[in-house]
């Protein structure tokens, strides 16, 4: 399992370009964060979720 | 009034060391909107030596319900406006004005100097590219953003989120203008606060770093 903002998610194994897409996170507007450390950009596509990883996926409003 | 007599004042109120520790350092504010113009007044009030203030607008009559500015300074740019503000509370602040759009490929330039970088922007895609692009280029270097402000909503839906040693989220993470249509002094406010008190804890985190090495 791989903990996403808090949930318990079966994604282990899945690219986290893979997963962004699949939950519709506007690639354009957020930061993830992996094990306290955040993703480059340029990444998302080598990146595989791990049994245990813990993710927050940061998705900004608007308003400043 | 003379610089020891302003500084001994501050120091009255806020002790020595912190008030010793805010003059040292140099904070980034990118974007001077409701956010930033009300962070850039309470970072120089608390002392903070050097501000780098941040927008390439000018302040306009639909700005003022909720931004610092004044109505003599319609039509004036933000960044000159808020060098003036912030002289008339903290003539010692050494404020330097970037009259440009932030970019990916401008960055590097503008942000090299902080200590801390402050992200207040007003659109998503842009607060995201300036902790992306933060990430890769100073990824040392503390990042506080907010995001979340808008409407007229629960004051204590919002809250300062460390998400990881160098990135700071502050807001209710969900109170988008574009679904609440507004924004307004007094819950901009609130974000804004929490944002400049999290840049004042980074500024007294990063000193005890360096005393640690």
């Amino acid at each position: 399992m791989v903990k996403v903002n808090g949930k318990e998610l079966p994604v282990e194994g899945m690219l986290l370009s893979e997963f962004l897409q699949r939950e519709a996170y506007p690639i354009d507007r957020i930061v993830v964060e992996r094990n306290l450390e955040i993703v480059p950009k340029q990444t998302y596509g080598l990146v595989k979720l791990e049994a245990g990883d813990c993710v927050e996926v940061v998705s900004f409003v608007g308003g400043g | 009034m003379t610089k020891e007599a302003y500084e001994k004042a501050l120091c009255q109120r806020q002790g020595n060391e912190r008030t010793n520790l805010f003059s040292r350092a140099t904070v980034a504010i990118c974007g001077l909107g409701g956010l930033g113009s009300a962070i850039a007044l309470m970072l120089a009030r608390s002392g903070v030596g050097r501000l780098v203030v941040i927008d390439h607008d000018e302040v306009e009559l639909s700005n003022i319900h909720r931004q610092q500015y004044r109505i003599s300074q319609i039509g004036q740019k933000k960044t000159d406006s808020i060098k003036e503000l912030i002289g008339e509370v903290n003539p010692y602040c050494d404020v330097i004005t970037k009259n440009v759009i932030v970019t990916e490929e401008n960055i590097g330039g503008l942000l090299a100097e902080a200590d801390v970088v402050c992200e207040a922007f007003d659109k998503p895609e842009n607060k995201a590219m300036l902790v992306n692009t933060m990430q890769t280029l100073f990824p040392e270097k503390p990042v506080v953003t907010g995001s979340g402000m808008a409407g007229f909503g629960d004051a204590n839906a919002i809250r300062t989120k460390h998400i990881t040693p160098t990135l700071t989220v502050c807001g209710d993470g969900v109170s988008d203008v574009a679904t609440q249509g507004s924004l307004v002094a007094a819950r901009v406010g609130i974000c804004a606060g929490h944002q400049a008190l999290s840049i004042l804890a980074r500024i007294e985190g990063l000193e005890r770093e360096e005393d640690g090495r």
